[in-house]
């Protein structure tokens, strides 16, 4: 072992495309699966979390404006860049998760390679979701999925990297913005995927991670008017029902994993995209 | 612009000889049972309410109310139907039914219309030219879908999600029922469909056409009643999933009611839409599409184009031919071929359309309102326009669901993009102008579910329909349509 000392790092937010600590000032104590200290973790406020949906809707018509072969670019980036960390997302994954290294970088291999995937679907999905629609009448018909704007994730509590970049990708890859609050117990793959985005050409704003106390800030974004959609994924049944009720306050999108968000499935994708269909008359 | 100048430019409806259809071929009954379990049975608790004629107030027919326990017999034969009989036919033997529907409800089309009119107040020309041969396209676009879900985008062998319960509106009474029966028995679910309390008749009678199809008994079962009966369908542990058409308001408690159960949920809400008229548009076209696209059934669409917005260079203008073309409207019996406008459905809409309308003034809007002879009896309201609208009067926030039309102004693409957004609704948008690029960059960025550019208010079978934001979620309609009746 060395008798250097190491140099500890300072876990913060991501708000648009920069790593604030919270406004409040608060952090709280992180533990490993096995109960040693990890570290300080910053304590987001509702404040944060304005401030993130402000992000997000600031930089959602951007993104969704810039072409879809360039979102697939910038998601590939970010796995030429979890890549070359993959040994501190190992450890991370493997302390969060009280995983062996050899199961934890495992999982993160599988991060990586859902984050290839996504990449590769930003110039699919109008294809495969959308389409020409033969309408009887001199009028071309064409449907895309557009999408819904503004997305909360609240995030897995186990699956602190996979299941991560599963609830961010999916709808970030459609064009959506997320503001996603990281697993309260075991945040800091979540921080360092975060982390990553500042150097894969992400534009600020796209991916917002906040920290926290999940019962906290969790109705914060359910009750929120600039949120379209929130995916539930980090709650128990009965704290989903909740939030869900909240969330129909303003007819939000309500996605909620179950058994059959298997690998290749394409639920997430669709749960955050608005078909939109233009008509338009044909004549001389 | 001086409204006395406006008045004066009128040149006012012509005068056409009365043609109206006749009601003979309705055949209306005096009384209508549930249609539960390929039956039509009375209510449990023997409870009725009558259906009226809104254009002037006759009752057509007396009507059962549904209880709690009829909801529940309903939802019975729905399962023990599906369990049964749906889930073990083919998708090619489901196809054969949904066609024979189709062609049932063609040969039957005239009476369907004549019924619709009736009972919603709506002229005979839409009911005749749209709402019926729509529902007809419905059953037999989905029909040919039902054997071939493998195709449909969902990944291999979808499966459908089981008994559906349907809550329809009354403003398209007969198309909403095709809109939310085609795809879902096309993906293998059974039914339980809720018709709206004052547009019960149509629904009925496509029940003696299921009947006619020899449909097996409980895949569709109708309940008619009011908003208790879809409560007590929304609230059923034996219902999968509920569909519903309506106002944003019920429609948000539906939301909340479902949260904690595993239904699944489809929402086809309200809306505010925004018709958007650049300068270069074709200008008589963009005239009568701005009034087909709030007149059309008297404004009672979602997706109207209840806000006009206009080019300032053009605002005078096209305020002045719309002004004269609304007094042109042919507003009347409904049952009359050359009527444009028919009656408001209710006495409830009504009220609401009048305390909306007042607001618009009271708020300082410019009201025009064509100066036609109003019926004496039956729900009536003369179509309306109002110029000089803010964006934060009522009447350009609200959804008034009646024949009245606020315009704005802007100046650049930019704003009316803005302006068109500026609401929590996103249903549908219309765009005119000549120039496709200036088309298109407007669509893409247009918060809305449907637009239409140079046209409004086309619907089609192969066409999704629905909304963003607080118009609900989910599409009817087209390949994507089936995506709410499977378990994808």
């Amino acid at each position: 072992m060395s008798d250097r000392l190491e140099v500890r790092k300072t876990y913060k937010l991501l708000i648009n495309g920069a790593f604030p600590r919270s406004e409040s000032g608060r952090t709280y104590e992180v533990l490993t699966e096995r109960g040693e200290f990890l570290a300080n973790v910053a304590q987001g406020s509702r404040k944060d979390l304005r401030e993130a949906v402000g992000a997000a809707r600031g930089a959602q018509a951007k993104w969704w404006g810039s072409s879809a072969y360039n979102r697939g670019q910038v998601i590939y980036r970010l796995a030429e860049m979890a890549e070359s960390r993959r040994a501190e997302l190992a450890e991370h994954v493997g302390l969060a998760e009280g995983l062996s290294a050899k199961q934890a970088s495992k999982s993160v291999s599988r991060a990586i390679d859902r984050m290839v995937w996504y990449a590769g679907w930003t110039d699919k999905i109008a294809q495969v979701f959308g389409g020409a629609n033969p309408v009887a009448g001199p009028f071309f018909n064409f449907s895309i999925p557009k999408p819904s704007g503004v997305i909360a994730v609240i995030a897995s509590q186990n699956s602190s990297l996979e299941g991560f970049v599963d609830e961010v990708l999916a709808p970030i890859c459609a064009g959506n913005c997320v503001v996603a609050v990281a697993s309260e117990r075991r945040p800091t793959p979540s921080v360092l995927l975060g982390e990553m985005t500042a150097t894969s050409d992400f534009p600020a704003g796209v991916l917002n991670v906040v920290t926290g106390v999940t019962s906290e800030l969790a109705p914060t974004l359910a009750s929120h008017e600039d949120v379209d959609g929130i995916d539930l994924a980090g709650l128990d049944f009965e704290s989903a029902n909740e939030l869900h009720v909240i969330a129909a306050g303003s007819i939000k999108r309500v996605f909620r994993p179950d058994e059959r968000d298997s690998a290749s499935t394409t639920r997430r994708l669709r749960a955050f995209i608005e078909t939109s269909t233009v008509w338009h008359t044909i004549g001389q | 612009m001086d409204k006395k100048d406006l008045v004066n430019s009128q040149l006012g409806a012509l005068a056409y000889d009365a043609a109206p259809e006749s009601a003979l071929i309705a055949r209306i009954k005096q009384s209508y049972g549930l249609f539960i379990d390929g039956s039509f049975t009375e209510a449990s608790a023997h409870e009725q309410f009558v259906t009226l004629n809104p254009a002037n107030e006759d009752v057509l027919a007396t009507v059962s109310r549904a209880s709690d326990d009829d909801v529940d017999r309903a939802v019975a034969s729905a399962r023990r139907a599906y369990q049964k009989v749906w889930s073990k036919t083919s998708g090619a033997e489901r196809s054969k039914y949904l066609f024979r529907i189709a062609r049932l409800i063609q040969e039957r089309s005239r009476e369907l219309a004549v019924v619709e009119t009736l009972d919603n107040g709506k002229p005979i020309r839409e009911s005749r030219d749209i709402d019926i041969p729509l529902a007809a396209a419905h059953f037999f676009y989905y029909a040919g879908w039902a054997d071939k879900l493998d195709h449909a985008g969902f990944g291999a062998n979808p499966q459908p999600i089981g008994v559906a319960g349907q809550i329809i509106p009354w403003n398209f009474p007969l198309l909403m029922a095709a809109w939310k029966l085609a795809p879902a028995l096309a993906a293998g679910n059974t039914c339980v469909l809720k018709p709206a309390e004052t547009t019960p008749l149509t629904a009925l009678l496509l029940a003696e056409i299921l009947q006619q199809a020899e449909l097996p008994d409980g895949v569709v079962n109708i309940v008619t009643g009011d908003g208790a009966t879809g409560a007590a369908l929304v609230g059923h542990p034996g219902v999968d999933k509920i569909a519903f058409t309506g106002s944003t308001e019920v429609g948000r408690l539906i939301q909340q009611r479902v949260a904690s159960s595993q239904k699944r949920l489809t929402l086809e809400l309200g809306g505010k839409g925004a018709n958007i008229v650049f300068e270069d548009a074709p200008i008589d076209e963009m005239i009568e599409g701005i009034i087909d696209g709030i007149f059309f059934n008297q404004g009672h669409v979602c997706c109207a184009g209840s806000r006009l917005l206009v080019q300032e260079s053009i605002a005078d203008e096209v305020l002045r031919r719309l002004v004269r073309r609304v007094e042109q409207l042919r507003v009347g019996d409904p049952m009359d071929k050359n009527t444009d406008v028919g009656a408001i459905n209710s006495a409830a809409q009504l009220a609401r359309i009048q305390e909306l309308t007042a607001f618009g003034e009271r708020e300082g809007a410019t009201r025009y309102s064509s100066s036609c002879v109003l019926p004496e009896k039956g729900y009536w309201f003369a179509p309306t326009v109002f110029a000089d609208v803010a964006q934060s009067h009522r009447i350009a926030r609200e959804e008034i669901f009646g024949p009245v039309l606020s315009v704005l102004t802007f100046r650049t693409p930019e704003e009316a993009v803005t302006k068109a957004n500026n609401t929590n609704y996103g249903l549908a948008c219309g765009v005119w102008s000549e120039k496709g690029s200036r088309t298109l960059w407007v669509a893409e960025r247009l918060r809305a579910g449907v637009i239409w550019a140079n046209t409004y208010n086309r619907f089609d079978p192969t066409s999704p329909f629905g909304g963003v934001r607080e118009s609900g979620f989910g599409r009817e309609g087209g390949r994507q349509g089936l995506e709410a009746y499977l378990n994808v």
